[in-house]
């Protein structure tokens, strides 16, 4: 094994492991928190880390921080699966067609995609969570109505190329029909893609859920989101530092095991493709 | 090249008109903006006659055509909470958050740039490994955890910084740290290996067979033709970083664009809103024109293209 390979493999292994603690620690949050993590208990508010039985201390209602930086894991790699999956179907779906059909209704939709590629992602998945309303499955919808594009472009792009090849030439002139050569010819061959952009998205979904909740809307108190969770810290920087350490170091970790994880997969599936 | 220029304003308008469109199609479904303006114990006549003020009962259409017509006009209408003409109040902030993401942007371009070039000529030394280290954690930190941990650090604990708003020079530290962190690790990225593609090329084993310094190599053969990508992420960023503006502005109280659309989503005062889906989309897309214009500079067979 060569230095280089050995720095690939290795970073991707680091990932996977930070990547598989936070998917641990989220299927596993009921079982193995100390406490319920909506419990308070004012005897023991604002505690700092290593008081007994509060690892990581407790917030300004008592509450068992430990506990709620693991159920935080389960609601941040919720919201980020879901709206994975549903820009991904959704938006490859749109790529799909529109590179495969083409014609105005083609058109129209990469003519979409670049309409709200000339807006900020943020600003745009912020201002579609206010005006839609706050919630778990209004964050996902916003998330998502605000990320599909990158899908639609990617995938039509593939498509256009793919669609030129023998082989999908072959098949329609076999006689197949242009649904089958869709799904069983053209679609195969455009998934890694939409894979490598998945793990591309995957933690940009979940730092910007944790903005979105952060700046007031999306997920809310009490609910233990990260975002939510560093937004009350503000209030307490001052006396409690670790109610914004604990949170926040979950969700760099979390967000760099997803990125090691994304880039290795990459590696191995596109070398061509790098950044 | 003029045909090329107007092409892409025409393109930009319909990108803004359709932004427009979208936007205030959203907050007409999204509910009454008045119910939620209005004093709670307030007479059901009162909202009526504020409803009609404001022009709520008009069917949907005739609301629109209003809306676009006010907005040719730069007319946004007023702030229902600060009772000011819209747009003014949102182009009033612009400066803040220009000269926030200007200042960014230059720390981007001075940290990323060298790291990655210095990464991709010292490949597998201590200081690519370092470089590329810091990068991959830049790019998983969220900016506001960053933020509020600088804060911590050194406003509450060594006071070496103001915790926020505006002044003088220091105020602009940990902002500018904070929203360049994500896009300067991603440009490092990409400048390394940009750099690396180009240095395996035989016009570089040319320039250097020829005698030429290895500085000028890197400076004049390799540096200048990795540039397209990097410029492409530089304006890609500009742009990001007007949305990036929505977090830094609101931790440190800076009083941009960014902070002010945050507080008119939360107040719902949606004239302030639509200024600023406004003035942010044009401000992006004629970032990116200025882009595309400078790849004519950097790349002259695209101003051939550009030409047709």
């Amino acid at each position: 094994m060569t230095a280089g390979s050995l720095r690939r493999h290795g970073l991707g292994l680091v990932g996977l492991s930070l990547a598989g603690l936070a998917l641990a620690a989220a299927v596993l949050a009921p079982w193995v928190a100390p406490h319920d993590p909506a419990a308070s208990d004012f005897a023991v508010s604002l505690k700092p880390p290593g008081t007994p039985g509060h690892p990581f201390g407790t917030d300004q209602l008592g509450r068992d921080l430990f506990s709620r930086v693991l159920h935080g894991a389960r609601i941040a790699l919720f919201i980020g699966i879901c709206t994975v999956l549903v820009t991904a179907v959704v938006g490859g779906l749109l790529g799909l067609l529109a590179g495969f059909f083409g014609g105005w209704p083609g058109a129209a939709v990469m003519r979409l995609a670049d309409v709200q590629l000339s807006f900020p992602f943020i600003l745009l998945a912020l201002t579609i969570n206010a005006i839609v309303g706050l919630g778990l499955r209004n964050i996902i919808l916003s998330l998502s109505a605000a990320g599909w594009v990158v899908y639609a472009r990617v995938v039509r792009g593939e498509v256009l190329s793919v669609k030129q090849r023998e082989f999908v030439q072959a098949a329609a002139a076999l006689g197949m029909g242009r649904g089958r050569v869709l799904f069983r010819h053209v679609l195969p061959n455009v998934a890694p893609s939409i894979v490598i952009v998945a793990s591309l998205q995957f933690s940009q979904f979940i730092v910007a859920e944790a903005a979105i909740s952060f700046l007031g809307f999306g997920v809310q108190p009490p609910t233990p989101a990260w975002g939510s969770m560093l937004s009350e810290s503000r209030d307490f920087l001052y006396v409690a530092w670790w109610l914004a350490a604990f949170p926040g170091a979950a969700l760099a970790a979390t967000a760099l095991g997803i990125n090691l994880l994304g880039d290795w997969l990459r590696d191995l599936l596109d070398p061509k493709l790098r950044v | 090249m003029r045909a090329f220029v107007l092409s892409r304003l025409a393109q930009t308008a319909l990108v803004v008109f359709l932004a427009l469109t979208a936007v205030f199609f959203l907050v007409r479904l999204g509910g009454d903006p008045v119910l939620l303006f209005l004093p709670m114990d307030i007479q059901a006549k009162d909202v009526n006659e504020y409803r009609e003020r404001l022009g709520f009962n008009d069917p949907l259409p005739v609301q629109y055509a209003r809306f676009m017509g006010g907005a040719l006009r730069g007319d946004f209408g007023e702030s229902l909470r600060y009772k000011r003409d819209a747009l003014a109040l949102v182009l009033e902030r612009l400066p803040a958050t220009l000269s926030l993401a200007g200042a960014a942007l230059a720390l981007t371009f001075c940290l990323a740039v060298p790291v990655g070039v210095l990464s991709a000529t010292r490949r597998g030394s201590l200081l690519d490994y370092l470089g590329m280290g810091g990068a991959v954690l830049g790019q998983a930190v969220p900016g506001f955890w960053l933020g509020l941990m600088l804060i911590y650090v050194f406003s509450v604990q060594l006071g070496w910084l103001p915790t926020g708003g505006t002044g003088g020079f220091l105020h602009y530290v940990m902002p500018c740290i904070v929203l360049a962190s994500f896009y300067a690790a991603r440009m490092a990225r990409l400048t390394r290996s940009s750099m690396l593609e180009i240095l395996g090329e035989e016009y570089i084993l040319t320039a250097r067979a020829k005698g030429l310094a290895e500085r000028l190599v890197i400076a004049k053969h390799a540096l200048r033709n990795s540039a397209i990508p990097i410029v492409t992420l530089a304006g890609l960023e500009t742009g990001q970083l007007l949305g990036g503006a929505v977090i830094t502005e609101t931790i440190f109280a800076w009083p941009g664009v960014g902070r002010l659309t945050v507080q008119a989503l939360l107040n719902r005062d949606f004239p302030v809103v639509l200024a600023a889906v406004f003035v942010v989309s044009v401000t992006y897309t004629l970032i990116n024109l200025l882009v595309d214009l400078g790849y004519g500079w950097l790349d002259p067979r695209t101003r051939a293209e550009a030409a047709r």
